[in-house]
């Protein structure tokens, strides 16, 4: 059976730079909706950001360290060991743990009386915390995936595709701490 | 630690697909998939024009019984001016041009064996197949379908049911559609930037890429971001219809004698974050056809392109100032009168590349030896077509002619020209030269010349006497008029109908040409117009992987003709040096 | 076929500029103090892109006709220059072409948008909703109520939502249908959107701006002529956007007066 080999290396990481781009503009227009909403408001409530998301982001960033320790230690023959493969599913497990961490940032503020249409800074949390989930679970999705294939077969394409996978997955970082900080400084 | 580079012409190996849902429907060869856009965009057009001949007919016999619809409702009318608009720009203008003739032609172009992420190649079609199917299915619920217009103005759009019939599920269902359409188009996107970038053959720099190729690239760029921006924009409008959130809903608004609890939104928001995108994506439309002239013309007058970086460089900064004009669909907007100039600048200024190209594609026509076949005469119409178009858009661009012009039939014809007619003229160039390469048979010249002299004399019949109704004052979106309004214009509006149905009339013979040659046309070579790209270096059609294997070596640029060679008076990109 | 094309685009042009010239369809003669001006901008205009399109076309119509002699054995040609001295003339031609008339024009902008106004302006107040505007005059006291929009009442003639009986501002508001101005005196105009974005345009007046919910936009003009004519919608808001409309009336000061006399009695 021929093995299969998957997209060259360069096109799967132009890929991802690509989609960054695609998805950063989404946010860009989220971030310039809400400071237009912010400056004509009279109703703008700001409200304290729930102290779990601070927790959250400490797991995001430990999941990106793991994924690229594991990504590392794969070896030069592209033989993937019990620790690589190791730190790549604590890469998942953590990023699992950020998802129901978002989960409950959201009951808290729920709990706060807080929903999506409340006022229009709840209105915004919801929104760019939703998009970001959404898109981090596309990246669980493709880590998911990757963890299978390097039991399966690992070669330069392979490989190639993990590296594609941890690079959208760092941006997925960046991009929440830009959120973070944009939602603790303006909300 | 290193990772062993593979060869950037290996897309992936694998044998050539065996079923029939591998091959016709769930197919991940570019070729298919490119068909497939391409048949979506004729459902789409079609649809789209018997909307129009509803609407025209509405508007010369206001009294009249349509057939199907009896007597056309004022909201009837807005619903089938709303999917008329949304689906042509949508389904038409962004699918045929850039995802029909780019998915087949593009990995050709490169000498690549197909795009680098086959699967979401497909997902790009599917998914788009199904924001159109989304979008139609508003004209069978309730209510039927919005009556926004295909620009949506919120608070209209954004309130619901209260503000018109078809402003509830229809108008959801339109947000929910076109944000389904742009995950679509990103898809594609992704596929077209890498394929450029990192799957070109071996010779094969930026520079020797065909016009068209270029086009596609660019498109591809402004997309990217243009349907980011816009799906964000239908988010935050589904959220303001169904979870109560006021992103574009202000405070204090009536609406069917209800006070909405609604507060605080901007109608503006919406308008800028739908012509950041909505700005970029007329020139989303017309670009690919920009490519399609500079690629088609060279071949028909049998000598290069005049200025060829000059055109790329035209495309690019055209791509690139499309980002800086949207205020000018906003100028009586309500927004700052004085950012109305900050505006208006860059809108007149993008007049240069457009002259700049329209000039090139003039003085490569000069003192040529042209081979007036239909593909090469639609190139001849479309340069036509763009200069009346463009030209009107002279007069939109200052601020304080658009006072009196605005929403009026000025700028319909204005926006019709460039897109309705110069952007499809360059679908209908690209269909009459890339058939052959595309069904392995030639369409019928004959019919194909009765079909452009008659649709030339019908676009300009139905859509030049829209300026003069315009400098009259007679306002777009109207459903009728009232006898003592424009009283001195019905007679043109049915002059404008009568021509409308007649060149709606004559695509017919286009319908009958496409498929009669399609399973009846003469046996194609490989290369029937002399052409010098990639493509035309294969079979006609190109076999599954494109070029049987082989990995092109290319030694020269796409428009060398006009020299002396072997061949004849042209040069292939894959001729030895 | 290339001949046939050639005469056609030539055709084209000439027949559809000659109608432009001829004016047969044409704009209504203004009555506004900034009209002059903006007309003199759009024949300007016309004039510039009517050169362009008449010489692009009838160059494109030459140059088809020339090289249509397929059986002439001519040498290709190349265009003389080369593509240079194109890019230096359109970069040349539409850069004055458009500095020209962004100079010009930004200052007829300017006028009619950002100019201030006058003080002596008489003040009128605009709501437009579905599908009917309203205007309201501020009365003998000069100020107007505050429109409440809970109190909206349209059955009974309450179309700004006034409360009279606890705001002394609004007593004496004047709500019309209509919109009558003296001539030659500037006119404010406050405008609010009741529902969704409609717009404000008369084609004499050579004036059209929106009015966006949530704003209250300021519009201002000065009639220079007598007459009666139509305000339309121009923002689609609806299925009864056709036929959304009242009228102007441009009086002089003493028919105005008595205008308003009256239309104050039948509040």
């Amino acid at each position: 059976m021929t093995p299969k080999v998957g997209s060259p290396p360069s096109a799967a990481r132009t890929g991802v730079w690509v989609g960054m781009g695609a998805i950063a503009m989404a946010f860009a227009a989220y971030t310039s909706a809400m400071m237009v909403r912010r400056e004509g408001a009279p109703d703008w409530h700001h409200f304290q950001l729930p102290s779990i998301l601070y927790v959250n982001t400490v797991i995001l960033l430990a999941s990106s360290v793991a994924l690229e320790a594991g990504r590392r230690r794969i070896g030069d023959d592209y033989e993937v060991g019990r620790a690589a493969r190791a730190y790549l599913s604590l890469a998942l497990g953590l990023g699992v743990a950020f998802l129901v961490g978002q989960i409950l940032a959201w009951r808290d503020l729920a709990g706060q009386g807080l929903f999506l249409a409340t006022n229009p800074a709840s209105s915004f949390f919801y929104v760019f915390t939703a998009a970001h989930g959404l898109h981090l679970i596309g990246g669980l999705v493709a880590l998911a995936y990757m963890l299978r294939r390097v039991r399966v077969a690992v070669g330069p394409g392979t490989y190639g595709a993990l590296g594609a996978v941890a690079l959208y997955w760092h941006f997925m970082d960046v991009l929440w701490l830009y959120l973070l900080g944009v939602l603790a400084v303006w909300l | 630690m290193t990772t062993v580079s593979t060869p950037p012409t290996v897309a992936h190996h694998h044998g050539p697909p065996t079923t029939f849902i591998s091959k016709y429907v769930f197919s991940t060869d570019h070729k298919v998939i490119g068909k497939q856009y391409l048949g979506l965009a004729l459902v789409a057009v079609t649809t789209g024009m018997v909307l129009s001949w509803y609407m025209r007919f509405h508007l010369a016999f206001p009294d009249a019984k349509a057939p199907g619809l009896g007597t056309i409702t004022p909201e009837q009318y807005l619903q089938l001016m709303t999917m008329h608009g949304t689906i042509m720009v949508f389904f038409v203008l962004t699918t045929a041009p850039f995802a029909g003739f780019g998915n087949f032609f593009l990995p050709l172009h490169t000498g690549a064996e197909d795009m680098p992420f086959p699967h979401f190649n497909m997902m790009s079609f599917w998914v788009t197949l199904t924001a159109f199917l989304v979008l139609v299915a508003a004209f069978v619920v309730p209510e039927g379908p919005p009556l926004a217009g295909w620009t949506a103005y919120a608070p209209l759009s954004a309130v619901g049911s209260g503000s018109g019939p078809g402003e509830g599920t229809g108008q959801t269902l339109w947000a929910i559609s076109i944000f389904i359409f742009c995950i679509g188009q990103l898809l594609g996107a992704l596929n077209f930037i890498c394929t450029v970038l990192d799957m070109r053959t071996k010779g094969l720099s930026l520079a020797r890429l065909p016009y068209v190729t270029w086009a596609w690239f660019i498109t591809s760029v402004i997309g990217l971001i243009a349907f980011s921006v816009l799906s964000s924009a239908c988010v935050l409008l589904i959220l303001d219809r169904v979870a109560g959130t006021s992103f574009f809903i202000p405070a204090g608004l009536v609406v069917n004698d209800r006070v909405l609890t609604h507060a605080g939104g901007s109608p503006l928001l919406w308008q800028h974050l739908f012509w950041f995108f909505g700005h970029p994506e007329v020139y989303i439309a017309i670009l690919p056809g920009f490519g399609i002239i500079s690629t088609i013309l060279p071949a028909f007058a049998r000598k290069p392109l005049l200025g060829p970086r000059v055109m790329i460089g035209c495309m690019a900064a055209i791509g690139f100032l499309s980002y800086t004009v949207w205020g000018h669909h906003m100028f009586l907007s309500g927004m700052n009168p004085t950012s109305a100039m900050g505006f208006s600048v860059p809108t007149l200024i993008i007049t240069i590349p457009a002259t700049i190209a329209t000039l090139l594609w003039l003085g490569t026509l000069y003192g040529s030896k042209y081979r007036f076949t239909t593909a090469g005469l639609f190139c001849l119409g479309f340069i036509s077509v763009f200069i009346t178009g463009g030209l009107s858009g002279f007069f939109l661009a200052q601020p304080s002619i658009d006072t009196y012009l605005h929403a009026t039939y000025f700028v319909v014809a204005h926006f019709h020209f460039v897109m309705a007619v110069a952007a499809i003229f360059g679908i209908f160039a690209g269909t009459y030269f890339w058939f052959p390469k595309m069904f392995g048979r030639m369409m019928n010249e004959t019919l194909g010349k009765w079909h452009f002299a008659l649709t030339f004399i019908g676009v300009y019949a139905v859509f030049m006497p829209m300026h003069y109704l315009g400098l009259a004052g007679n306002v777009r979106r109207y459903s009728s008029f009232p006898a003592e309004y424009m009283g001195q214009a019905l007679p043109l509006h049915k002059w404008i109908t009568i021509a409308a149905l007649f060149t709606g009339a004559v695509q017919l013979i286009f319908l009958y040409n496409l498929i009669r040659s399609r399973f009846a046309g003469e046996q194609a070579p490989d290369n029937p117009w002399e052409a010098t790209s990639l493509e035309w270096s294969t079979q006609s059609p190109p076999p599954w992987d494109n070029f049987g294997g082989r990995h092109l070596v290319v030694s020269h640029g796409p428009d060398e003709y006009g020299v002396q060679s072997p061949r004849g008076d042209y040069i292939m990109q894959t001729d030895p040096p | 076929m290339a001949k046939l094309f050639a005469a056609l685009v030539a055709v084209i042009t000439i027949v559809s500029t000659g109608i432009f010239v001829a004016r047969t369809w044409w704009l209504p003669p203004d009555i506004s103090v900034v009209g002059p001006s903006i007309d003199s901008q759009l024949v300007e205009t016309m004039v510039a892109a009517g050169v362009l399109f008449v010489v692009s076309q009838l160059t494109l119509a030459v140059f088809v006709w020339r090289v249509s002699d397929e059986k002439k054995e001519r040498p290709i040609r190349r265009f003389p220059g080369g593509a240079t001295p194109l890019v230096v003339l359109a970069t040349a031609l539409v850069g004055v072409e458009v500095l020209t008339l962004s100079l010009v024009g930004s200052k007829i902008w300017y006028n009619t948008f950002l100019a201030p106004v006058p003080a002596n302006a008489l003040k009128v107040d605009v709501q437009a909703g579905q599908f009917a505007f309203y205007f309201r005059y501020p009365g003998p006291d000069g100020t107007f109520g505050t429109p409440h929009p809970d109190k909206i009442d349209e059955g009974g003639g309450n179309f700004f939502g006034l409360d009279p009986a606890n705001d002394i501002d609004a007593r004496d508001d004047i709500v019309t249908a209509e919109l009558a101005v003296p001539v030659n005196r500037p006119v404010l105009l406050t405008m609010h959107a009741k529902d969704v974005i409609h717009s404000f345009y008369v084609p004499e007046l050579r004036l059209q701006q929106d009015f966006v919910p949530g704003l209250v936009i300021p519009l201002h003009f000065t009639a220079t002529q007598v007459a009666k004519t139509e305000i339309v919608c121009t923002q689609l808001c609806g299925l009864g956007h056709y036929n959304m409309k009242t009228y102007l009336e441009v009086m002089s000061q003493a028919d105005f007066d008595k205008w308003l006399k009256d239309q104050a009695a039948a509040q």
